[in-house]
C-alpha cells in the first residue's frame, strides 16, 4: 500500500481555486522533490496534508496508510505519523521548547494508545538528538523559536521530526532563509532521518536544496497541478531552463 | 435619566442588615459608633452604580442587586466542610491563618504562636479587647460605599504585626472558606510590617461544596514600613454563583519593595479593587493580576497606584483570559503628584477572548502632574493567535491542549513576576485548575 495517495485534489482558498485536481503518489523510503514557481500551489498541497484551516477541499481524496486523512484533525494527523516541516516557524514566547516538545510527543503517543515518555527518559533522548544537530541546551530552554535564527528555527524543525519519528515528512520550502552552513546542517539532519520506512515530500523553489536532499523523483507543479514527473536530472533540467516552459503548457 | 438609576436605597432593606448583625459585631464604645458612622455612609450611597466612574463597569444595583444577609457563625459540621476545602486547596509550606463564614477558625489555623516578631490576633478579640481604637476600621487611603459597608459589618479578621528587621519562616496565608448559602461574610485584617522586614503574604477565597450564592465582603490593610520587602499573593476560587467585593490598601515606605499579585477564577460577581500609596521614596511596587473567566462571570479588577513621592517605581501587568459570556473589567489608574518626580510608572494589560460572546473592559488612567517622570501604558484585545494554534496541533496537541498551552504562556507573563517557588506555584495551580475545568 502506498504511505501517501493525493487523488484529483481540488482546493480553494477564498473562492479561488488553487489546486485543480493534483495527484501524488508517495511509497515508504522515498523522497519526493516537488518544484514549481511562486503561487503553483506548493504550499497550498503542504498546507492541506497537514490539516490547516481555511481551506476548502472541493474535490479528490487524500489517503494516508490507507485512511483518508482530510477527515482527520492536525493532531490526529500528527499522531498518525505526519510531520509539516513549516517553511516559517512561528515563534511562541512563554512555551519553553523542552515543555512543548515533551506536552507534543507526549500527546501524540497518547493518541496512538502508547505509554507517555518519563522525563529522564525524555530528557535523554533530546539531548542525544540536540546534540547531533548542534543544539545548545540552551536554546531548548528558551520560548519555542523566540530569539533564534533562521538556521536554529529549521534545526529546532528537525529536532521535532527526529523525536517524534513520523513516517511522512513534509519539508515546506526548508532553504528560505537559510546560507549555505545553516542549510548543510538542517539538510544533514535530514538524511540522518531517511529510512526504508519514512517517506518525505521535499518542497522547494530552488533547486540547490536537492544536492543536499537528493530526491528519488521530482515533480514540477504549475498552476495548481503536477505537469511533469521525472527523477532528480529533472531538478538540474530546471535549473538550467527555469519554469517559463510549464507555465505555457499549464495554461 | 435611566429608570434602573431611581432605585432608591428604602427599595433594598440596607437598614435591617445592620440592625440584624448588630449584635455580632465585635466592639463597643468609638468601635461601635466608628461602625454606625460607616454604615450611615453606606447607606447613602447604597450599592455604587454606573454613575460611579470607578464602579462604571461594575455596576452592583445590576449584578448583585443586594447584600446578603450576614452568615451565622459556623457550627461545628459547616468548620467540618470547611476543613474538606481548605485540604483541596492542597496549600503546603504556608502559615494557615482560615476565616469560616467570617470567623476565625482557630481549630484550622496553624497555631505556630512561638515565632519571634510576629504577632498574630483576631479582628474580633483586637475590638472587644477594649483598648483597641476605631482606627481598625478605617483608612485614611481610599473611600466607598463598599468600603463604608465592609468597616460597618466586619465581624473577624486577623490583625498581625511583624517585628522590625524579621522574616517569618513561612508566608502568613488567610484562607478565607465560605460554607453558608444565601449569606455575607464581612472580613477585615490588618498588616503592620516593621521597618526591614521580609514577608510573604498569602490570601485565599473559596467555597466549600455546596455552599451556594454567598458573598465574601473583605478588606486587607497592609502598612509596609521602611526597606520592608513584601509579597503578596491573592487567589480567589470562590464558588461560581457567589460574590466577592473586595479591597486592598497598601501603604509603601521609603525603600520598601512591595509584590502584590491577585488570581481571580472564581466567582459570579468580583471586584477586587486594590489602592496602593507609595508614601516613601525610592520604593518599588510591582503589581500583577489575572482574570480567567467563563460562563457568564463578571470579574472587575481595579487599582490604584498613588506615586505621592519623588523616585519611585511602579509596574503593572494585567492579565484575562475570558470565554464563553465572560466579563473581565481592568482599570488602572496611576497618580503621579507634582512633587513626585523620578516617578517611573509603567502599566501594560492584555485580554484574550475564547469566544464570539466574552467582553474585556480595559481602562488605563494617567493623571500625571509632575513633570520629569516616565510614564506609560498600554493595552489589546485579541484572540488566540491561529498561526501557533495551528503549528501546535500540527504538533499533536489537541485544540483544548493547544489552547491551554498558550493560555499558560499568556498567563504566564504575569504569574512569573512570583518571587517566592511555592507561592508562584499556587497561583500557577490555581490557573491550571480552570484550564482543566475547560476540559
Amino acid at each position: 500500500m502506498s504511505l501517501l495517495e493525493v487523488k484529483n485534489l481540488q482546493v480553494r482558498v477564498d473562492d479561488r481555486e488553487i489546486l485543480h485536481g493534483l495527484s501524488l503518489t508517495v511509497n515508504p523510503g522515498e523522497v519526493h522533490a516537488i518544484m514549481g514557481p511562486n503561487g503553483s500551489g506548493k504550499s497550498t498541497l503542504s498546507h492541506v496534508i497537514a490539516g490547516k484551516p481555511g481551506y476548502e477541499v472541493t474535490g479528490g481524496e487524500i489517503l494516508f496508510k490507507g485512511e483518508d486523512l482530510l477527515e482527520m484533525s492536525p493532531d490526529a494527523r500528527a499522531a498518525k505519523g505526519v510531520f509539516l516541516a513549516f517553511q516559517y516557524p512561528v515563534e511562541i514566547p512563554g512555551v519553553a521548547t523542552m515543555t512543548f516538545l515533551r506536552t507534543a510527543l507526549n500527546a501524540q503517543r497518547k493518541a496512538r494508545g502508547e505509554s507517555e515518555f518519563s522525563t529522564p527518559d525524555f530528557l535523554k533522548k533530546v539531548r542525544s538528538v540536540a546534540a547531533s544537530l548542534n543544539i545548545p541546551q540552551d536554546m531548548l530552554r528558551r520560548g519555542v523559536n523566540v530569539g533564534f535564527s533562521g538556521g536554529e528555527k529549521k534545526r529546532n524543525e528537525v529536532l521535532q521530526m527526529a523525536l517524534f519519528e513520523p513516517s511522512l515528512c513534509i519539508l515546506d520550502e526548508m532553504d528560505s532563509g537559510l546560507d549555505i552552513d545553516a542549510l548543510r546542517i538542517a539538510a544533514d539532519g535530514v538524511n540522518a532521518l531517511r529510512t526504508p520506512d519514512r517517506a518525505m515530500v521535499v518542497i522547494t523553489h530552488y533547486q540547490r536544496l536537492l544536492n543536499y536532499i537528493v530526491p528519488d523523483f521530482v515533480h514540477v507543479m504549475s498552476k495548481g497541478r503536477v505537469v511533469k514527473s521525472g527523477n532528480k536530472e529533472l531538478a538540474l533540467e530546471l535549473e538550467a531552463s527555469g519554469y517559463a516552459q510549464f507555465e505555457d503548457q499549464a495554461a | 435619566m435611566n429608570v434602573a438609576l431611581a432605585i432608591s436605597n428604602k427599595d433594598l432593606p440596607l437598614g435591617d442588615l445592620f440592625a440584624a448583625a448588630r449584635s455580632r459585631l465585635p466592639g463597643t464604645g468609638v468601635v461601635a459608633e466608628a461602625r454606625q458612622a460607616a454604615f450611615d455612609d453606606f447607606a447613602s450611597r447604597g450599592l455604587p452604580h454606573r454613575r460611579i466612574e470607578e464602579w462604571k463597569y461594575t455596576d452592583l444595583r445590576v449584578l448583585l442587586r443586594n447584600v446578603a444577609p450576614l452568615a451565622g457563625a459556623p457550627d461545628k459540621a459547616a468548620l467540618r466542610r470547611a476543613a474538606v476545602t481548605v485540604k483541596a486547596l492542597a496549600i503546603r509550606g504556608t502559615r494557615k491563618l482560615v476565616l469560616v463564614d467570617g470567623v476565625f477558625a482557630a481549630e484550622l489555623s496553624d497555631a505556630d504562636a512561638s515565632t519571634a516578631g510576629i504577632r498574630v490576633q483576631t479582628l474580633r478579640e483586637t475590638l472587644e479587647a477594649g483598648n483597641a481604637t476605631a482606627d481598625l476600621l478605617r483608612t485614611a487611603v481610599a473611600s466607598d460605599a463598599m468600603i463604608s459597608l465592609n468597616a460597618a459589618m466586619a465581624t473577624d479578621g486577623v490583625v498581625i504585626e511583624i517585628a522590625e528587621n524579621t522574616a517569618p519562616p513561612k508566608p502568613l496565608h488567610i484562607v478565607h472558606i465560605a460554607t453558608g448559602s444565601g449569606t455575607s461574610a464581612f472580613t477585615r485584617s490588618l498588616v503592620k510590617i516593621g521597618r526591614g522586614a521580609r514577608v510573604s503574604l498569602v490570601e485565599s477565597f473559596a467555597g466549600a461544596a455546596d455552599a451556594q450564592s454567598y458573598q465574601a465582603h473583605d478588606s486587607v490593610v497592609v502598612s509596609i514600613g521602611d526597606h520592608a520587602e513584601v509579597q503578596h499573593v491573592r487567589i480567589m476560587e470562590d464558588a461560581g454563583d457567589a460574590a466577592n467585593i473586595s479591597t486592598a490598601v497598601f501603604t509603601v515606605g521609603a525603600h520598601a519593595r512591595l509584590n502584590t499579585f491577585n488570581l481571580t477564577n472564581g466567582g459570579l460577581v468580583s471586584r477586587y479593587q486594590a489602592f496602593i500609596a507609595i508614601a516613601g521614596e525610592h520604593a518599588s511596587v510591582t503589581t500583577n493580576g489575572v482574570n480567567l473567566l467563563n460562563g457568564r462571570q463578571h470579574a472587575d479588577t481595579t487599582l490604584t497606584m498613588d506615586h505621592a513621592v519623588p523616585n519611585c517605581a511602579s509596574r503593572e501587568v494585567f492579565r484575562a483570559v475570558v470565554d464563553e459570556r465572560g466579563h473581565s473589567v481592568f482599570q488602572g489608574r496611576i497618580n503621579v503628584r507634582q512633587v513626585a518626580q523620578k516617578t517611573d510608572a509603567k502599566m501594560m494589560t492584555r485580554a484574550l477572548l475564547l469566544s464570539d460572546e466574552a467582553e474585556a473592559d480595559n481602562k488605563p488612567e494617567l493623571e500625571i502632574f509632575a513633570d520629569d517622570v516616565t510614564c506609560g501604558h498600554g493595552a489589546t484585545t485579541g484572540a488566540l493567535d491561529e498561526s501557533l494554534l495551528f503549528y501546535l496541533r500540527a504538533r499533536g496537541l489537541s485544540e483544548k491542549a493547544a489552547q491551554a498551552l498558550l493560555i499558560q504562556a499568556f498567563v504566564g507573563e504575569a504569574i512569573e513576576s512570583i518571587v517566592d517557588d511555592n507561592l508562584r506555584e499556587l497561583a500557577i495551580a490555581a490557573a491550571s485548575r480552570w484550564l482543566e475545568a475547560r476540559g
